[in-house]
């Protein structure tokens, strides 16, 4: 698998000359921080650098939240050049952090491998509109996963919102760092993180709102987004002797009211539901998960007379109106049974209800169903002994007295 | 009168009849009901199995967990798909920071009652109030699985500069119906979080202990056998344009299987053996005694 890409951004604006970090100024600790990170990087870190008010010192608003470069281009890195790159750098204008994340995500590209951007700033966004935190989720509904760890520099209270809900939005860490050592350790934690790539990137697709548009999916890891109150629709064909087994995490990445549930249901095409799984919760957390397991009736796979009890049984369960769907499906029962996958949620927002969706991962899996286990052929325990004993002692009496019956007949004759 | 007889004979033969069907273990214990048979019974395949998993699914971590003394884990994940692998008694320790989640994933065998506990050092300084954390635990399908025992949810007082979780989860059952959230064999995930804490103490650093101990219970009650673990599929998802062709479901042989040696063989033929001599016992009654 390709190395995740990341990128650092760096805020270089005017506010990084002030001088409260242990008698030294924020540039220069956060330099010395970078010269630290880019030593100590893997070999294999695919690593780019962006500034952002780095270059135009003026008044003009307008000019001054366009300022943001690359310094040093996604790639294996080259330490030296790295080096030289921060070295020059003078803290100077604004701080466009909006703009900033947009073409750092550019600088990533779209090349299928999972894609980090690391954001250290030591203040909030000068250039709002756009919002930073809006960007940052718009960021991540588009093209492979990205995610955004945030890092403040002795932050504010407003800062510190911002850039929490920067890293929310993304699935990404916030930290804050009042010294140079904590600086080096946080970036060296979130760099080491985002070298690690993950054992699998979810394929994109996208539910359909009832079950006949759904689209059908193999086994697999999947990720969607959905809306606030969306019912999202994916099919799966299940084989006889075939389990399902289906997971669904929606991750909470924007801010939301206290309690909230998940809700993953498996039907039929005809609507009747088979197994369901659910979870609720309240307070901060990152995804709420759950997940189902689900096999056809053992019965259907026996050969044979059992076949027809079966058919009773799903009668039963039939009401009237779902029946012609049923129908359907029960003709191909042997083949295949289509299930129908339900992801819906029961979240609440009142600032941030809207597109996109929230990042939603879906896994399914497909193996050989287990069997419900017969009653064990051997026995265990005293009461066994004791039975057994009881019955060999009345057959051997028995088989006296035949035996005492059988030789005073035989001797008669 | 009789009857009393009879019922001491027949324990007594017991006893001695299983003493002769050898235990495998000690014999001198065959008089405790149940649970020492058990103790010694080979592992099922299913066990075997989950045993060489860890190489497999796990990360690089639990690669080197056996025999010696594994190297401690050093990282977390942060989300399910990252989580790092460990191993029990295979302690992890971390710095983090305060609104991390952290998570951590093992894999568990049927028997066993997985015990997590975990130390959180909190920051000494800039934290403005109480602080409630979690550690939640998952199956292989993300499933919440309850604690039994253990601090699972502390409140941290403002001064309190650390805190302690922990829990039980409920034995890992080798089977369970398909709509039920029994444990089962396979991968557990870790997520240990703060649930409430003033907005300003986020970012904080903080340094995390987690141990793992996975002590084996009595499996003797268990039937039944998942065919394949509860462990992520780690393969990216293929969408595909129309259902997929019909395949022929091959024909499973359902014939007659020896089920493997366990303690029931034992109870089994030594009922045999015991039933065999009081039939012997029973008969002798029936003749005539001679005076």
């Amino acid at each position: 698998m390709e190395p995740p890409r990341v990128e650092l951004v760096l805020d270089v604006s005017g506010s990084m000359r002030a001088d409260d970090i242990d008698g030294e100024t924020r540039i220069s600790v956060a330099k010395q921080a970078f010269n630290d990170v880019v030593d100590a990087l893997p070999e294999t870190t695919q690593l780019g650098i962006r500034v952002l008010g780095a270059t135009y010192g003026g008044e003009n608003k307008k000019v001054g939240c366009k300022d943001t470069q690359q310094i040093v281009e996604v790639g294996p890195v080259n330490r030296v050049a790295a080096k030289n790159a921060i070295a020059t750098l003078k803290p100077t204008g604004f701080t466009p952090i909006g703009l900033a994340l947009r073409k750092a995500a550019e600088d990533l590209g779209d090349t299928g491998s999972v894609r980090r951007i690391v954001l250290i700033t030591d203040g909030e966004d000068t250039c709002t509109p756009p919002d930073p935190c809006t960007v940052a989720r718009e960021l991540a509904a588009q093209g492979t996963s990205l995610v955004v760890d945030t890092l403040g520099l002795t932050p504010d209270e407003k800062t510190r919102k911002q850039l929490v809900c920067i890293s929310t939005a993304t699935g990404g860490t916030y930290a804050s760092a009042d010294s140079e050592e904590q600086l080096t350790e946080r970036i060296k934690q979130v760099v080491d993180r985002a070298a690690l790539p993950p054992p699998v990137v979810p394929a994109t697709v996208a539910g359909a709102e009832d079950c006949t548009k759904a689209p059908w999916l193999a086994a697999g890891v999947y990720t969607d987004r959905e809306l606030i109150g969306e019912h999202r629709y994916y099919r799966v064909a299940v084989r006889p002797g075939q389990e399902l087994r289906a997971s669904v995490s929606i991750a909470l990445d924007r801010e939301l009211n206290r309690d909230y549930g998940v809700l993953l249901k498996a039907s039929t095409e005809g609507g009747r539901e088979l197994v369901r799984g659910v979870d609720a919760g309240s307070g901060r957390a990152d995804v709420l998960s759950t997940g189902l397991r689900w096999s056809g009736d053992d019965k259907s796979e026996k050969s044979g007379g059992e076949e027809e009890g079966d058919e009773e049984g799903e009668e039963e369960g039939d009401d009237g109106g779902r029946a012609e769907g049923d129908d359907a499906g029960r003709g191909e029962r042997d083949a295949v049974e289509s299930v129908c996958l339900i992801v819906s949620n029961s979240f609440a927002s009142k600032t941030a209800a809207g597109a996109p969706g929230m990042p939603l991962e879906l896994s399914i899996d497909l193996v050989d169903a287990s069997q419900t286990p017969d009653a064990p052929g051997l026995g265990r325990g005293w009461l066994l002994l004791f039975v057994l004993a009881i019955a060999g002692l009345v057959a051997g009496v028995l088989a006296g007295w035949l035996t005492r019956w059988w030789v005073a007949t035989w001797r008669e004759n | 009168m009789r009857a009393v007889r009879l019922i001491a004979t027949a324990s007594l033969t017991a006893a001695v009849a299983l003493t002769l069907a050898g235990l495998p273990e000690e014999p001198a214990q065959a008089g405790l009901p149940e649970g020492p048979a058990q103790a010694g019974l080979p592992e099922g395949p299913a066990q075997a199995g989950l045993a060489e998993e860890p190489a497999t699914l796990a990360g690089p971590a639990t690669r080197l967990a056996t025999p010696s003394p594994a190297p401690a884990v050093s990282s977390a994940g942060t989300s399910f798909l990252t989580a790092v692998g460990i191993s029990p008694d295979q302690p992890a320790r971390v710095s983090a920071v305060t609104g991390d989640y952290l998570y951590w994933s093992f894999t568990a065998s049927a028997g066993q009652n997985p015990t997590l506990a975990a130390t959180v050092a909190l920051p000494d300084s800039g934290r403005t109030g109480a602080q409630a954390w979690t550690v939640e635990v998952f199956d292989g399908l993300r499933r919440r699985q309850a604690c039994v025992a253990g601090e699972q949810s502390p409140v941290a007082d403002t001064g309190a500069s650390s805190l302690t979780l922990g829990c039980r989860l409920r034995q890992v059952r080798s089977w369970a119906e398909p709509w039920d959230s029994d444990p089962l064999p396979g991968t557990y995930y870790v997520r240990l979080s703060s649930t409430e804490l003033p907005e300003q103490d986020l970012g904080l650093p903080i340094d995390v202990d987690l141990t793992l101990t996975a002590p084996e219970g009595d499996t003797g009650a268990d039937q039944g056998e998942l065919e394949a673990p509860l462990v992520p599929v780690n393969r990216p998802g293929q969408v595909l344009t129309a259902a997929p062709p019909v395949e022929e479901a091959e024909e499973t042989g359902s014939g007659f299987s020896v089920p493997e040696f366990s303690s029931r063989w034992v109870w089994t033929v030594g009922g045999g053996v015991l039933a065999a001599i009081a039939g012997l016992v029973g008969f002798s009654w029936t003749r005539r005694r001679r005076p």
